[in-house]
């Protein structure tokens, strides 16, 4: 064990866990911020992503001893209110089925919009092509992405 | 307006109730559990009052409803409770949700499966918001001293002719006590202001901001993590376990064996699970139970059959080339005499692997268990079986043994099968502290309860004139074939014939979205197109011509679909996609299926683009009889067309000796971005018809209309799922 102290969302955490805890249980167990979901372990479904410095990271492979003091957001840092362009466009398109993946797929693709303001089709598929949504919203998440990058 | 019965009086309504679905409130309060914000605390009334099992009116006019039944994502939390809010005649903006726990005394059907939530649930959520209407205006009534048929209501307003206005707020503590009327009106589908409304998904904004809803966010103080390993083979069991290093590891507090079904339990339907015996860490966090995980020695041995995909595949294949017929037949006619006599006979086989659910919230279930009592809390689709099987493994009353329901990520048949939720108990029993059982990716897709692999051979006869004169189909599946004896196109074809063959496996399987029809709405479209191009018909057309039969001169009694409503989606669709137009370098394909009550017809639209198929649009006509909630039933329907588009297309299990060769997602394909659809377009029928199936009706057809546009596209038939394996063979052979 060791202690850390992580900013999250602006705000500064410490925590006293193993060095090579992936930063998704650190925020799930230790933080008590779930919105950030478990769902391979691997980086191969997306589900546990966040913004490491403003870029869309996967945190189950991030060991909390690489992170420092860079910067880290949560979808429940994404916005104040609920109220980044991602998240008003994902209501707009009423987009989650079950839910499990989206915070995920918000991150990515609110990371996506911050670098590239307007992107096609195919950028959007492309960026997004490691997020896994199991109950297949994928027509309306790139309607959404698209709807958000008008508004920003 | 239509008038129904409660069954008259106070008693026996409630004695009714628990099979029609009233009674009193459920005192369970999901905001008071989930930390409400300060805006939540400020709506909240003063005074709530319990009108009966789905509904309670606040003294400042908010309404409360219910949600009865378990919510995977196919967004019965929003639909269910816009039937009684439809009824009750308020505002949807008044209407706060929440779950309801398990409650079989006065809820019936607490179980998300089988696309059967809205339709078993139609007439008694409306008669619950029609009795609570009647009550309200019944005491003011009684306050105004007017007859009650001089009341109007709306927007949650009661009004009288003479201008006298009151608010449901201020009049639900009188009608709390009112008698229970004899007979309520229900509103007929022209007043409807609810239901038919495109309504948004009532836990968006918390899923937005990534608010804790799922049962693998549950948190209870003092909590411990568990998780389990399950042998790495079907057909194997413990030999021995060394634990010392696991033991001696950081976080760990616990490390044992327990058997979660021991001998003498009586077992549900939905008890299926195959590992039963199983090695449990438990520790402080999840990341220290994981490592520990790994530091477990244990030696497996075999106590069952281990089979690999080549053995079952074969003995399938044997089943329906040389199986005796099974006893799920159906015969008309002489098929025999209608073979012999063809003037040519079309023949083609199906298959497709075993499939896991792969829920992107993995399995996982909160449990405390205490001396006395059991509290449950986690995602699960049958609570009420759960809740049978954890009394019987505890030895413990049912009435001792309470289950919260979560909302769910995802469900998708898995979480029919509660195993995780037995063994949360037995953990918290054993460890006697609450715990939250974690299942990790791989432990889930290892773990069983997969939609069985499938062979099926279809053969038709047609006559001189291309008539379809004989049909003959045989099917064979792991614990069970996907043959439906008595489904189209049987009652259309005058020499039928229906066999079934079983294969037994120690692969446990289970329901998975839209059982059996997931591969038999392919097998059976994609066969009608080759029959129908064979015959040197339009694919459409030639069906059409099937359901005129069916509907002026069926053949047999048994014949489980309207031929009408059939038909009438593939017109439906037939105009909408503009069916016959070309368009130079897309190919089209076509489907229908009739399943959960529900008709469904597809047209696809593909491209190829360097050998790959892509989809350009997918048009869907269903007949779900009237939508409730048009918005959340459109996103359905796209869900089961990627769902279906996806597992045909990339997704297979395989075995090797018994241990899956698959068991995360590098290894498992499931459909991405890239691959989905560009556009999806959906046409309801408007019927009026009371609602049926929508969570899996818009699977089963279309990887049919996939494969059926990708003949049209390479002149190949591919019949056999995962079609990628036919494009990887070619990019090979290239």
């Amino acid at each position: 064990m060791a202690l850390y102290t992580i900013n999250i969302n602006n705000k500064e955490h410490q925590v006293d866990v193993d060095p090579d805890t992936p930063l998704l249980w650190v925020l799930r167990d230790h933080v008590e911020l779930v919105g950030t979901k478990f769902g391979c372990g691997i980086g191969q479904c997306g589900a546990c992503t966040i913004h490491f410095d403003g870029v869309a990271t996967r945190s189950c492979l991030l060991p909390v001893s690489a992170v420092g003091d860079t910067k880290i957001t949560t979808i429940e840092g994404l916005s104040e209110n609920g109220d980044h362009p991602v998240q008003k466009s994902w209501i707009k398109f009423d987009v989650p089925q079950c839910g499990y993946c989206q915070a995920g797929q918000m991150m990515n693709a609110a990371s996506l919009l911050k670098q590239n303001p307007s992107p096609s089709d195919e950028d959007i598929e492309n960026a997004m092509n490691g997020n896994i949504c199991r109950c297949g919203t994928y027509v309306r998440i790139k309607a959404a992405i698209k709807d958000a990058a008008q508004q920003a | 307006m239509t008038l129904i019965n409660t069954k008259h009086n106070r008693r026996s309504f409630l004695k009714a109730s628990a099979l029609a679905g009233g009674g009193m409130m459920l005192g369970f309060s999901w905001l008071t559990s989930c930390k409400p914000t300060p805006e939540q605390l400020k709506a909240m009334p003063e005074e709530w009052f319990d009108i009966n099992a789905f509904l309670k009116i606040g003294d400042n006019g908010i309404v409360t409803i219910m949600s009865p039944n378990p919510e995977i994502g196919q967004n019965v939390k929003t639909s269910m409770p816009m039937i009684v809010a439809e009824e009750l005649d308020v505002e949807w903006k008044d209407v706060v949700v929440e779950q309801a726990g398990l409650d079989t005394k006065n809820y019936r059907r607490q179980l998300a499966g089988g696309s059967q939530s809205i339709r078993q649930g139609w007439q008694s959520l409306r008669m619950a918001g029609a009795t609570a209407r009647r009550m309200l205006m019944e005491a003011a009534a009684k306050q105004w001293n007017v007859p009650v048929g001089e009341l109007k209501t709306a927007k949650g307003i009661i009004s009288h002719s003479s201008g006298k206005e009151i608010g449901y707020g201020a009049i639900a503590s009188a009608a709390a006590s009112v008698e229970i009327p004899e007979k309520v009106e229900l509103k007929g589908p022209k007043d409807f202001k609810i239901i038919g409304q495109p309504t948004k998904n009532v836990d968006g904004p918390k899923i937005i901001k990534g608010e804790p809803l799922f049962g693998i966010d549950y948190k209870k103080e003092g909590m411990l993590t568990a998780m389990m390993v399950h042998a790495p083979a079907f057909g194997m069991k413990i030999k021995s376990v060394d634990d010392s290093a696991a033991k001696a590891m950081p976080g760990i507090t616990d490390v044992f064996t327990i058997t979660t079904l021991p001998e003498g339990v009586e077992k549900q339907w939905s008890d299926v699970n195959a590992f039963t015996e199983l090695v449990v860490v438990v520790g402080k966090n999840t990341w220290q139970v994981m490592k520990a995980k790994k530091a477990l020695n244990i030696e497996w041995e075999r106590d069952g059959k281990g089979e690999s995909t080549e053995d079952y595949t074969k003995a399938l294949v044997d089943l329906i080339e040389n199986g005796k017929p099974g006893n799920n037949g159906r015969v008309d006619g002489d098929p025999e005499k209608a073979f012999s006599k063809a003037a040519k006979i079309i023949e083609q086989t199906y298959s497709a692997p075993f499939l896991a659910h792969n829920t992107m919230e993995p399995m996982n279930f909160f449990a405390n268990v205490t001396a006395d009592k059991a509290e449950l809390t986690g995602p699960i689709q049958t609570p009420e079986y759960l809740r049978k099987t954890v009394s019987a493994v505890l030895g413990m009353p049912e009435d001792n043994v309470s289950i919260m329901m979560t909302r769910m990520g995802g469900g998708f048949g898995r979480r029919l099968y509660g195993n995780f939720g037995v063994e949360a108990a037995v953990i918290s029993q054993k460890v006697k502290a609450p715990i939250k059982l974690i299942y990790t990716r791989e432990d889930d897709m290892t773990q069983g309860t997969y939609r069985p692999a499938y062979e099926m051979k279809y053969r038709a006869a047609l006559d001189e004139n291309n008539e379809l004169i004989g049909f003959h189909v045989r099917g064979a599946g792991i614990h069970g074939s996907s043959v439906f004896a008595n489904r189209f196109p049987a009652g259309t074809v005058d020499n039928y014939l229906a066999d079934s063959f079983s294969l037994d496996s120690s692969i446990s399987t289970g329901a998975w979205r839209a059982p059996r029809s997931n591969f038999t709405g392919f097998a059976e479209q994609a066969f009608l197109d080759e029959v129908a191009e064979a015959a040197g018909k339009d694919p459409i057309d030639f069906r059409l011509s099937l359901f005129d039969k069916a509907i002026q001169n069926p053949v047999g009694e048994k014949n489980d679909y309207d031929p009408e409503r059939y038909a009438g989606v593939l017109k439906l669709v037939k105009e909408k996609s503009n069916w016959g137009q070309e368009i130079p370098g897309v190919s089209r394909g076509v489907s229908a299926y009739y399943c959960h009550n529900s008709y469904v017809a597809q047209v696809i639209d593909v491209i190829m683009q360097d050998g790959e198929p892509r989809i350009k649009k997918v048009w869907c006509a269903i007949d779900c009889g009237i939508v409730i909630n048009p918005e959340g039933a459109i996103n359905q329907i796209e869900g089961g067309i990627i769902d279906g588009i996806g597992h045909a297309m990339y997704s297979a299990m395989t075995f090797d000796k018994g241990t899956p060769d698959q068991s995360n997602f590098n290894q498992y394909r499931l459909i991405r971005h890239r691959e989905a659809p560009l556009e999806i377009e959906t046409f309801f029928v408007q019927n009026g018809i009371d609602p049926t199936g929508l969570g899996e009706p818009s699977l089963p057809p279309v990887a049919a209309a996939l494969a059926n546009a990708l003949y049209a596209a390479t002149g190949e038939r591919v019949t056999k799922q995962p079609f990628k394996a036919h494009f990887n063979n070619k990019a090979t052979a290239l």
